[in-house]
């Protein structure tokens, strides 16, 4: 019976080898030991020797080539033996790829699967969890302690180890506060959590200003207790457990100002989904929304708002923001962003209305626009917006919003994609509005268009989800006395 | 001057003079061999296993030629298995020397103890192991004979008296002395059996061995299989005396030196020994020139020598040799020939499918086997 | 009870395991008609005869693989280093055979042996001859590892060991030797293997000390106590298993660790517990683990610089007052 000969693993390490040279050739008897040919290995050069006794039949992989392990390189069989199905078998691959997938998942389990095994046997399953957690969280703007790796870690019903976080908190509470490091005993800082002590308060007679077990004993026994609630407030959130649910407490978020969120965890599909889509283009894997808009009602309004108010005439833009502000509030799942573990949903609306200035462009963020007036936008953006040309933007006015917009109308443009400013997870590019021929009712008629695209992160918005954005966006661009709603 | 129960003997086959009576000369040069030699070498050694043959069975005989061709087979199917990737690690193949294991185990009986290198997968099979257990711990499976912990170096069977594979250069040869030790405290009868390459020759742990064993006079036979090659190291590159029979001379041992291409050489040396052993509490050093066809390993480069040496010793394949005397004698025909390769090639095929099929070891057998009386702590 | 020293401990232990059991067998370099080095065999040749009690030749490696086989083969050997500096010749038997053979044959050869003799610091004798090699042995899974610091102790531990399926180290101090204690008549007194013993209960520091320093600590807490300062002294005993849970007790009490020993400081059982207690307990602990370890240097011969090399009972009470803040 004929048999394959593979490029073999002849060593450890090996992955892949160059056929440096046949030794025999095709119709050449061959047997066990004999040298078939020269291949050269990640170690050095050796021969492949025959494993089985017959004719080298066919020769599949030419002297130079370099192939993966498995990769069938030869068949030998008896003189007159029918080969075709091992040859037909070779040229389709699929022989090659069940070998090599064999050598790999042995190779696999060898190493990594076995480092694996030994992990799930000797770590208990908390602490792989926090070591997976204690890594940073990319792309977490605006996030307060709450990302920190102690919170992270599922919730412990050991003891000691609840007593250790809590000696942290109170230790870095203290640190944050002075700016400098608190040089306790592991014990001292534990006793003095428990008895809600503040370390800031209390010399260390220890080496180097130690404080140690009797400094504590001695701040007790003199009464300096103090509430551990009213020492470290901003530590209580964190020591709650955290919810899957949405219906969650919003949380405040670094940036003076910012709208404040809910995390909820990434369910396996959406990290499936992330991974997948990330793994295809970019980190961001971006999508494209088309819609064309008939903007009579708003064009109607604006014209009506600038009659009534000649100093401070409002911008078709300015509506705009409005109205994806109000769509945005409608459309929680639009009004988020992907953070690796979580996917973060936000409370409000902070829009980022994109600026061209001198050499670049920034987002200053109108925060809350939902909750604004269309006028109070308008004030906002023009301030913003000569703020950002004179570059006198303060970081928390150009970051942290959760949505934003691009409009190059005015510029002329019908229709562009804008790029996602991770990490918000949607980001809205407008094109110039003006009078079109459309039919309606049967009739052509004139009516101003715009067609806007909104570029949706997949990791969090989905087609569907995106879609009822822009309906429930269009149908208030459309009928803007819904707004009054 | 102390009295020399045995001096080393010249090299010898079957039906030579007997054991003891042997006169000390200068041995044969052991590597190259004028290919016009052959012819007649191969006659020899076909006359002499002629003479052999009608000592024994039939039925033993063929035994002896399935077992050499099992072994065989089995290291052809174990080669392939590593270019697969389905075993891992180290890999050391015993074709070419079938008839060192495969002779000198016929010699001995079930209980008698056997210890080995890391070349071990012929002994094992040599000694009873059943196939599959050896390709599952090869393959790393629960269902190898040691479990699956050991791999291809540390193969041991404690129902068929295989005490291992052991993978320190050397480091058996203390340890079948400790077994020898141990069988004549307590009066059992046993022997005990060890193999070693000739390179572990230069180990102390041979010499101190040797002294103890001849000291205490302790039924141990030591078997130098001598492939020639201490990896990739020449014999002669490695040892200012390279005739290693002649190393028993320093202890007052017998010693004999045989052909490792005549599995009934080594049938009646190992024999003799084990009388020695068994009759006369009495150590034997047996030097076996044999020949790998095969690498060191799986990852040996071979440029240490030539294709024409390998070939040559080809031409004295132990198993063609032994076959083509077995027919002479009629023996065997080609029928029955054929009729052992199908079961074998049947049989080695079922190993590698039973080791496909083994589980792994579970997870939780990492931590077993650490100690026999674990504290838990 | 009868007051004895560690040598005739020893012997006692050895003399009625080799009564109890026709399978163990002491073998060594002078164990026979020399009546051993350090005499710990004194009279076993003459009541068992020359196949219990074997005279070896000056080969370590060949009588420890031996003893390695023969307990393959179902013996109880008992094999005695003249001084365990000597075992560093037989270490690939003892590691590579004796520690690995019940694990890579699938749990099919257990190795029931005993590797004793003394370890640590002799008088003078200098480096080669002078050293503490608990660390190695106690690196390897598979083996244990014991260090007895009494008469009593000596002999319970050693019955254990030899009753155990398990290669053991048995480490006996030279220095130590000729002390004397009570130990318990009955011949049934075991004393486990992995069970650490409090020597001494204080509530202020623990002292971890094995072997020659077990003794020194002891010496160390009585003079602290006249200082107002109360000291435990833990002595695990066996090193491997390491009974961490008493020593862990123990710091969660007192909050400050001592170790005193008399290897080398790095890589060594100190460093090994001093970790082991900074991960188990942590933030028991007020002060950084104090090691009071043999000098790192090889021990010289001159008698005052011997002495400097080792630790003792200053170096003791310093370190704890040290770690208690004092």
């Amino acid at each position: 019976m004929a048999t394959q000969v593979v490029m073999p693993k002849l060593s450890p390490t090996m992955e892949e080898g160059q056929l440096t040279r046949w030794l025999k050739n095709e119709g050449d008897k061959v047997s066990v030991g004999e040298p078939l040919a020269e291949i050269d290995t990640d170690k050095a050069t050796m021969e492949a020797q025959a494993l089985t006794t017959g004719v080298l039949r066919k020769i599949l992989v030419q002297a130079g080539a370099t192939v993966p392990l498995g990769q069938i390189i030869a068949i030998i069989g008896e003189a007159d033996e029918d080969i075709s199905t091992f040859t037909a078998q070779a040229e389709s691959g699929a022989a090659a790829a069940a070998n090599k997938q064999n050598i790999e998942a042995k190779v696999e389990s060898g190493q990594d699967g076995a480092q694996q095994e030994l992990a799930q046997v000797v770590a208990d399953g908390a602490r792989t969890q926090a070591t997976i957690a204690g890594q940073p969280l990319k792309g977490d703007v605006g996030g307060q302690p709450t990302a920190s790796p102690v919170q992270v870690q599922p919730a412990s019903t050991d003891k000691a180890q609840t007593e250790l976080q809590t000696a942290q908190h109170a230790e870095g509470g203290n640190g944050q506060r002075t700016g400098g490091r608190i040089i306790v005993s592991p014990l001292a800082a534990r006793m003095a959590a428990e008895a809600g002590i503040n370390l800031q308060t209390l010399a260390g007679s220890g080496p180097g200003g130690r404080i140690v077990k009797r400094d504590i004993e001695e701040a007790i026994k003199a009464g300096g207790q103090q509430s551990a609630q009213a020492q470290a407030p901003t530590v209580q959130p964190t020591a709650e457990p955290r919810t899957q649910q949405p219906a969650q407490a919003f949380q405040q978020a670094k940036v003076e100002g910012a709208s404040p969120f809910r995390d909820a965890p990434v369910t396996t599909m959406r990290a499936t989904i992330a991974r997948r889509l990330t793994s295809s283009i970019g980190p961001v894997p971006h999508f494209f929304l088309t819609t064309e808009i008939e903007m009579d009602g708003v064009a109607e309004l604006r014209r009506k708002f600038n009659e009534q108010d000649k100093e401070n005439k409002i911008s078709v833009n300015d509506i705009i923001i409005k109205v994806a502000a109000v769509a945005l509030v409608r459309h929680p799942q639009v009004n988020a962003s992907f953070q690796e573990k979580v996917v973060r949903y936000y409370e409000r609306a902070d829009i980022g209305v994109a600026v061209a200035i001198e050499d670049g462009l920034i987002t200053p963020v109108v925060r809350a626009a939902e909750t604004k007036t269309i006028g109070a936008i308008s004030r906002e953006v023009r301030q913003l917006a000569e703020r950002a040309r004179n570059r006198k933007l303060q970081p928390d006015e150009y970051t942290g919003a959760t949505f934003s917009i691009s409009n190059l109308g005015m510029l002329g443009i019908d229709e562009f994609t804008a790029v996602i400013n991770p990490p918000e997870a949607a980001i809205l590019a407008v094109g110039a509005m003006g009078p079109k021929p459309v039919v309606r009712e049967g009739e052509i008629v004139v009516r101003q268009l715009m067609r806007v695209t909104m570029s949706c992160d997949h990791r969090v918005i989905d087609g569907a989800t995106g879609a009822k954005f822009l309906q429930t966006f269009k149908q208030l661009l459309e009928n803007p006395l819904l707004l009054l709603l | 001057m102390s009295e020399l129960k045995v001096k080393p003997l010249k090299p010898r086959g079957a039906g030579a003079e007997a054991a003891g009576a042997g006169v000390a000369t200068e041995t044969a040069e052991p590597d190259v061999i004028n290919p016009d030699e052959l012819g007649e070498e191969h006659r020899e050694r076909q006359q002499r296993q002629r003479t052999a043959i009608g000592s024994l069975e039939r039925a033993t005989l063929l035994d002896m030629l399935y077992q050499m061709m099992h072994i065989r087979h089995f290291e052809e199917k174990a080669a392939e298995a590593y270019t697969l990737g389905k075993i891992g690690g180290f890999c050391h193949l015993y074709i070419g020397q079938e008839a060192v294991a495969v002779g000198s185990i016929a010699a001995l009986n079930h209980d008698d103890y056997v210890m080995t290198s890391y070349r071990d997968h012929g002994h094992a099979l040599a000694r009873g192991t059943p196939a599959d257990e050896v390709m599952a711990e090869l393959f790393g499976k629960a269902g190898g004979c040691s479990a699956g912990k050991g791999g291809s170096m540390h193969m041991f069977d404690r129902d068929n008296y295989f005490l291992g594979g052991h993978g320190i250069v050397g480091g058996q040869i203390p340890l079948a002395t400790g077994v020898a030790f141990a069988a004549k405290y307590k009066s059992t009868g046993q022997v005990s059996v060890v193999y070693f390459g000739e390179a572990a020759v230069n180990q102390g742990a041979f010499h101190e061995s040797l002294n103890m064993a001849q000291l205490w006079q302790l039924p141990c036979i030591y078997i130098c299989e001598n492939n020639q090659y201490g990896m990739g190291t020449a014999l002669k590159r490695a040892m200012s005396l390279s005739d290693v029979s002649q190393k028993a001379c320093a202890y007052g041992m017998a010693a004999e030196f045989v052909d490792g291409m005549d599995v009934l050489a080594v049938y009646e040396a190992t024999k003799r020994a084990v009388d020695r052993a068994r009759n006369e509490e009495l150590p034997t050093l047996i030097e076996v020139r044999t020949y790998r066809f095969m690498g060191h390993s799986m990852s040996d480069p071979g440029n240490y020598r030539t294709r024409a040496e390998i070939e040559k010793y080809q031409e004295r394949d132990p198993i063609k040799v032994f076959a083509d005397s077995l027919k002479q004698q009629n023996m065997l025909d080609d029928a029955a020939l054929k009729e052992i390769a199908e079961r074998v090639n049947a049989e080695i095929d079922q190993a590698v499918k039973f080791a496909d099929t083994s589980p792994e070891p579970a997870p939780e057998e990492l931590y077993t086997n650490v100690y026999a009386n674990p504290i838990k702590q | 009870m009868s007051v004895i020293t560690i040598r005739e401990a020893l012997n006692q232990a050895l003399r009625e395991e080799l009564g109890r059991d026709e399978n163990v067998f002491l073998m060594g370099e002078e164990v026979g008609a020399y009546q051993g080095a350090y005499k710990v065999s004194k009279g076993l040749l003459d009541e068992f005869g020359d196949k219990r009690v074997i005279d070896s030749p000056i080969t370590e490696l060949g009588f420890a693989g031996l003893g390695v086989g023969a307990a393959m083969a179902g013996l109880r050997p008992v094999i005695e280093f003249m001084t365990f500096n000597f075992s560093i010749l037989a270490t690939d038997q003892i590691i590579n055979s004796a520690a690995k053979m019940l694990y890579m044959s699938g749990g099919q050869f257990k190795i029931p042996i005993v590797f004793r003799g003394p370890n640590g610091s002799a008088y003078q004798v200098s480096s080669q001859h002078s050293q503490a090699l608990e660390s190695w042995y106690a690196h390897f899974p598979g083996l244990k590892v014991v260090m007895p610091s009494t008469p009593a102790d000596a002999k319970g531990l050693l019955k254990s060991a030899i009753r155990d399926d398990d290669p053991v180290i048995f480490l006996e101090q030279e220095r130590m030797y000729g002390m004397k204690g009570e130990v318990p008549d009955d011949p049934d007194f075991l004393v486990p293997l992995g069970v650490a013993e409090v020597k001494r209960e204080g509530k202020d520091a623990t002292i971890v000390a094995r072997s020659m320093t077990v003794p020194l600590a002891l010496k160390a807490a009585e003079e602290l106590e006249k200082q107002g300062v109360s000291v435990e002294v833990i002595d695990p005993r066996t090193i491997r298993p390491l009974d961490i849970a008493t020593i862990i007790k123990s710091v969660q009490k007192t909050n400050r660790v001592v170790i005193a020993e008399e290897s080398h400081a790095f890589c060594g059982v100190g460093a090994e517990l001093s970790a082991q207690i900074m991960e188990r307990a942590f933030d028991y602990l007020d002060a950084p683990v104090k090691r009071i370890s043999g000098v790192d240097t090889p021990m010289p011969y001159a008698k005052n610089l011997e002495k400097l090399a080792l630790p003792d009972v200053e170096r003791i009470i310093a370190a704890v007052r040290e770690v208690a803040y004092l």
